[in-house]
């Protein structure tokens, strides 16, 4: 899926590559004893390890490296039995020690891939270069006061995953995908609730332009996209900008760039001009990670079903469609409640039912499927009642809707409503007789006009409140329309 | 290896330490001196010779994934030269605006 | 002077135990020693009312019975170490005011032996010289001075405030730190013993960190049986230091046997150096001698990787300190010279609050660690380093420990090599490769010089071999009949 973009010159196609960063699910931070949870007061969850304080030294959290392990191994990556923690030095005020702890050139994970679920159904793969383990920096808040910037540093020392792709990205919307994949793989794992808003995933977008089969062009860096959206936006923005630069005769200088969702324009970033010289070296404080081969099988021995092959397993043993089976797992709990829901009767009408009336209720909710007030087993025991023939589809919809309010049991309502089909020959017969009688105008119109037929469904469902068995009523009227 | 004012100006600057011009001059003298001296590890054949970050031969230990630290902001802002005072602020370090 | 501060720590420790005086009277008569030290200008800080509160607890803990290791011995601290809301200033201006809220690992486990703290003693700035003359606080005189000549003489550095308060009996005993050879260095201008102990074997949490990789805290103490003591307090892992050796710690007064026969000292032929002077020479062999008549084995080995010491640690030490001092910047603590911008904030306060050598030292390690220059640079002297260990593990395969020279001078002048970085840098040619290699490394008082200043021979060993190496030390301090030398009681001393 190339996006190309229409110049004066030609075609330009867009060359993407994101660097996502992935704040670690874990307790504690990565180098620090200080909590990590989110909206606590400022300075409040600071370890003086954190703040950099004289003497203070760093102790790495074990289950933060399991977590980058699991995730690199979720990426389908190389993971690096040795890898080694540099110091980059640069000095900000979010960057207590006047370095921050990463990995430079021995990270602990290697070349990866993520598999793209495209719209048609194909799939595009895009490759991981690395992951990384890095501490998070502090906040800078530069809009409380006039002449001051305030600094809190509950987020320095968090652990972070700084997961790099391969420049193979070629239009925003397959970033949008890429983005949607990487969080979802991650949610799967646990190692990252994915939550933009929040901050714990952020990405940096790497921007070039180029006529295709030429060699890259210079590229330019976005950062601090919270959002897919600003991510997509952002991409074509600066694209276009660059295209129209080269058009009007310029060249593309490499520099660093925030997006302005509001002016809809990406703008160089100040303090970010000067010093790229991070000077990085081996942390002495720190020796190398060095991984057990037998911790790394086990590991990967407790990898939960991953989306991609959650997504084969449902084609195969269900029959889904890709599109079907791609939404489904998206999210991991969204599968799970599908599976429980469609166990032992028919997966496609459970599809249907999940993606349709359920999303649709929460959505209006607001909530997630986690707090789903219709348990997965109550709307399989939905189903089985559509197809056992105790009610109508048409109906079904109805007492779902009852489920959401209340929560009880589909069979409970149909009883207490007295939702029950009428598949009683005798009784949809009198209906039938009863609605033929009255309408013998339109039982002559039949003859030339089959479709009347509807009219006297529908006569019959009125009488007999929608409960009558649809597909009784249309043979019954059929045989005694004549036809 | 000699350096001349604008290449230590330019070190300072990464340093983050303002050199005035008269310091500039005898400075850069002394660490091209210094950096003069290092040449001798030229002679030193390192060919396959790993480098040594460490004298200390152990693994990297791993600490548990628990909180033990944090909850502490009178002590991690005890000693700021100038700490936000209250209203909304209170609780940040505070240091001249830094324009994005 | 008071007869009670010329008791060592062993003395001390029994004459507490054995209830012949109080705590309360040994801490007051160091107080007092102190404060008739101040000439010397040994301490930034001290902290009699402190000292007496813990001198107290001793008290109370050796009436009921229960004697902590170290109870009511008073210690003075180089002011490297943070404790907890205590001034700590590291000598240097940029940490003005800086009031720790925690306590170093080390001192911590001081104080919890029952050690009583006195004061935090003057240092180069941010341990970095050989003289303490770098020091916000001015510098400290060494209690020793030369034979018919008033000229007051550097302690040696950097942790030269502790050697010249242990030297002058205004402590009984010290820490210290040693990166490049900091506390062995000023042990021997002040004639007093001084241990780097092994990388890893004390831990440096919570000591501002000057080289990570080099830096040492240790004891420095009156005798070798002393700096024992103290170093089985000191020294322990501590899983807040990820560099801290998970290794137990042995009872090192215990291995003090006084037998030393049948061990092998290597004497590296490559410690002498061009221009040392002849008496320093005269009494490395004596040394040797001694060894040999208590039964040792003096052996000639090779280190040829011995002269690149000084420039591969004079590349390293001054790369990690200028990243372990990127943290000074006044935002969070310390001195902070306003500013109109963040940029001019930074670099005011750091032109500033820093020294002339620590901004030397903070240049050059940006320097090396930059872009173009790291392979020439730090990633060549990593891989040199690496050689001088290996030369340090094929000579133990040959002898037990190694006997030098610990300097290549006695004291010299306040003033004297102020204005020749490198100069100064060469009086840590002995010390330095003991860093580099993390091995263990002890100064003993040796002799005199002909000036009748302190002259001290080193002895190093295998990593975590301390017990050896205080074991071949004390056969020296035997030999060398070192105790009943302090000031005021030999030729050409100060009182």
């Amino acid at each position: 899926m190339t996006a190309l973009i229409e110049g004066r010159t030609g075609q330009w196609e867009i060359v993407i590559g994101l660097e996502v960063h992935a704040q670690v699910t874990a307790k504690a931070k990565l180098f620090s004893g200080a909590a990590t949870a989110f909206g606590a007061a400022p300075n409040s969850q600071v370890s003086p390890v954190d703040a950099g304080f004289p003497g203070m030294l760093p102790v790495i959290n074990r289950h933060v490296v399991e977590q980058a392990v699991k995730t690199g191994l979720g990426l389908d990556a190389e993971i690096n039995l040795v890898s080694v923690f540099d110091r980059k030095n640069y000095f900000y005020p979010d960057l207590p020690a006047g370095y921050q702890i990463s990995q430079y050139q021995q990270p602990i994970v290697g070349r990866g891939r993520v598999i793209l679920d495209m719209p048609d159904g194909a799939t595009r793969t895009v490759g991981i270069t690395r992951l990384h383990l890095e501490q998070d920096a502090g906040k800078s808040l530069h809009d409380q006061h006039p002449k001051e910037t305030y600094v809190d540093l509950n987020r320095a020392g968090i652990g972070l995953m700084e997961i790099v792709s391969e420049p193979d990205l070629r239009s925003a919307e397959e970033a949008g995908l890429y983005l949607r994949k990487l969080r979802s793989i991650l949610r799967y794992l646990g190692t990252c609730d994915g939550n933009m808003e929040e901050g714990s995933l952020r990405c940096d977008c790497n921007v070039s332009v180029r006529h295709p089969g030429d060699p890259l062009g210079t590229r330019c860096e976005i950062k601090n996209l919270n959002s897919v959206r600003f991510v997509m936006q952002a991409i074509e923005v600066e694209a276009r900008r660059q295209v129209d630069l080269i058009e009007a005769g310029g060249a593309v200088e490499q520099q660093t760039r925030l997006y302005d969702s509001i002016r809809g324009e990406t703008r160089r970033m100040r303090s970010k001009e000067h010093d790229h010289d991070y000077r990085y070296f081996p942390d002495p404080d720190l020796l190398p990670l060095v991984l057990e081969q037998d911790w790394l099988d086990r590991l990967r021995a407790e990898l939960p079903e991953l989306p991609d092959a959650k997504k084969a397993r449902f084609i195969a043993e269900f029959g889904l469609t890709v599109e079907d089976a791609t939404v489904l797992v998206a999210e991991r709990a969204t599968a799970a409640y599908f599976e429980r829901a469609a166990a032992g009767r028919d997966a496609k009408a459970a599809a249907n039912w999940v993606m349709g009336d359920l999303f649709g209720a929460l959505n209006r909710l607001g909530l997630g499927i986690k707090a789903s007030p219709v348990a997965p087993e109550r709307l399989g025991a939905l189903i089985d009642l559509i197809a056992d023939g105790t009610i109508s589809g048409r109906i079904a919809k109805d007492v779902f809707a009852a489920m959401v309010e209340t929560g009880a049991a589909p069979g409970d309502i149909v009883e207490q409503q007295g939702l029950r089909q009428l598949s009683d020959t005798g009784m949809i017969a009198a209906a039938v007789d009863a609605a033929l009688a009255a309408y013998p105008a339109q039982v002559a119109q039949y003859a030339g006009n089959p479709k009347i037929l509807g009219f006297f469904v529908g006569q019959v469902m009125k009488a007999t409140q929608g409960k009558a068995n649809p597909a009784v009523v249309n043979d019954m009227l059929r045989r005694k329309l004549g036809g | 290896m000699a350096l001349d004012k604008a290449a230590v100006a330019q070190i300072a600057a990464l340093a983050r330490i303002r050199l005035s011009e008269t310091e500039l001059e005898p400075l850069a003298a002394e660490l091209s001196q210094i950096l003069g001296w290092f040449e001798q590890l030229a002679e030193v054949d390192t060919e396959n010779v790993p480098p040594m970050t460490s004298a200390a031969a152990i693994g990297l230990p791993m600490r548990e994934d628990i909180v033990t630290d944090g909850e502490c902001r009178e002590a991690i802002l005890g000693n700021a030269p100038r700490a936000a005072p209250g209203g909304p602020a209170k609780g940040f370090f505070a240091v001249p605006k830094v324009v994005e | 002077m008071s007869s009670l501060t010329s008791l060592n720590l062993g003395e001390a420790r029994a004459g507490l135990r054995a209830k012949r005086f109080s705590a309360r009277e040994l801490t007051e008569a160091y107080i007092a020693a102190m404060a008739a030290a101040r000439p010397l200008n040994a301490f930034i800080t001290e902290t009699p009312e402190q000292a007496l509160a813990m001198a107290a607890s001793a008290d109370a803990r050796i009436a009921a019975g229960g004697a902590r290791p170290l109870d009511g011995i008073p210690i003075a601290v180089k002011d490297l170490f943070c404790t907890k809301d205590i001034l700590t200033t590291a000598a240097s201006h940029i940490l003005d005011g800086f009031t720790p809220p925690y306590e170093s690992t080390v001192t911590d486990k001081l104080w919890q032996a029952g050690a009583v703290l006195l004061g935090k003693t003057n240092l180069d700035e941010f341990a970095m010289g050989s003289s303490t003359t770098t020091s916000h606080y001015g510098a400290t005189e060494n209690p020793w001075r030369k034979s018919g000549d008033n000229r007051p003489l550097v302690p040696g550095g950097s942790s030269g405030g502790s050697a010249a308060a242990v030297a002058a009996r205004a402590a009984l005993a010290a820490t210290g730190t040693d990166t490049g050879g900091s506390i062995r260095q000023p042990a021997s201008f002040c004639g007093i013993v001084g241990l780097k102990p092994t990388y890893g074997r004390c831990s440096r949490w919570g000591v501002v960190a000057y080289a990570s990789s080099l830096d040492h805290p240790g004891p420095m103490a009156r005798t070798v049986r002393d700096a024992a003591i103290l170093l089985g307090a000191m020294a322990g892992h501590d899983p807040k230091d990820s560099t801290s050796a998970p290794l137990p710690v042995p009872d090192y007064e215990a291995a003090l046997s006084g037998d030393i026969r049948g061990l092998r000292i290597g004497i590296p032929r490559e410690y002498r150096a061009p221009g040392m002077p002849g008496e320093i020479e005269a009494l490395w062999q004596q040394g040797a001698e001694w060894l040999r008549d208590a039964g040792a084995e003096p052996v000639e080995i090779s280190l040829p990787m011995t002269k690149y010491a000084l420039s591969t640690y004079y590349i390293i030490a001054p790369a990690e300190a200028s990243s372990n001092l990127a943290r000074y910047d006044g935002v969070r603590f310390g001195l902070r010279v306003p500013g109109d911008s963040l940029a001019d904030m930074y670099e005011l306060t750091r032109a500033a609050g820093f020294g002339a050598e620590v901004k030397r030292r903070v240049l050059i390690g940006t320097y090396v660690l930059s872009a173009g220059y790291y392979d020439a640079y730090y990633l060549k002297a990593q891989k040199v380093r690496s050689l001088i260990a290996r030369d340090f593990a094929a000579a133990f395969e040959r002898v037990d420990c190694l006997l030098t020279p610990t300097a290549p001078s006695a004291a010299f002048a306040i003033g004297d090599h102020s204005d020749d970085p490198i100069a100064m840098y060469l009086n840590d040619v002995f010390t330095i490769p003991a860093n580099l290699a993390g091995l263990p490394a002890l100064s003993v008082p040796a002799g005199l010089s002909a000036d009748g200043l302190p002259l001290g021979l080193q002895v190093i060993g295998r990593a975590f071999d301390e017990a050896t190496v205080l074991r071949v030390g004390e056969a020296i301090e035997r030999a060398a009949d070192f105790p009943t030398w302090m000031p005021g009681t030999r030729p050409g001393m100060t009182e």
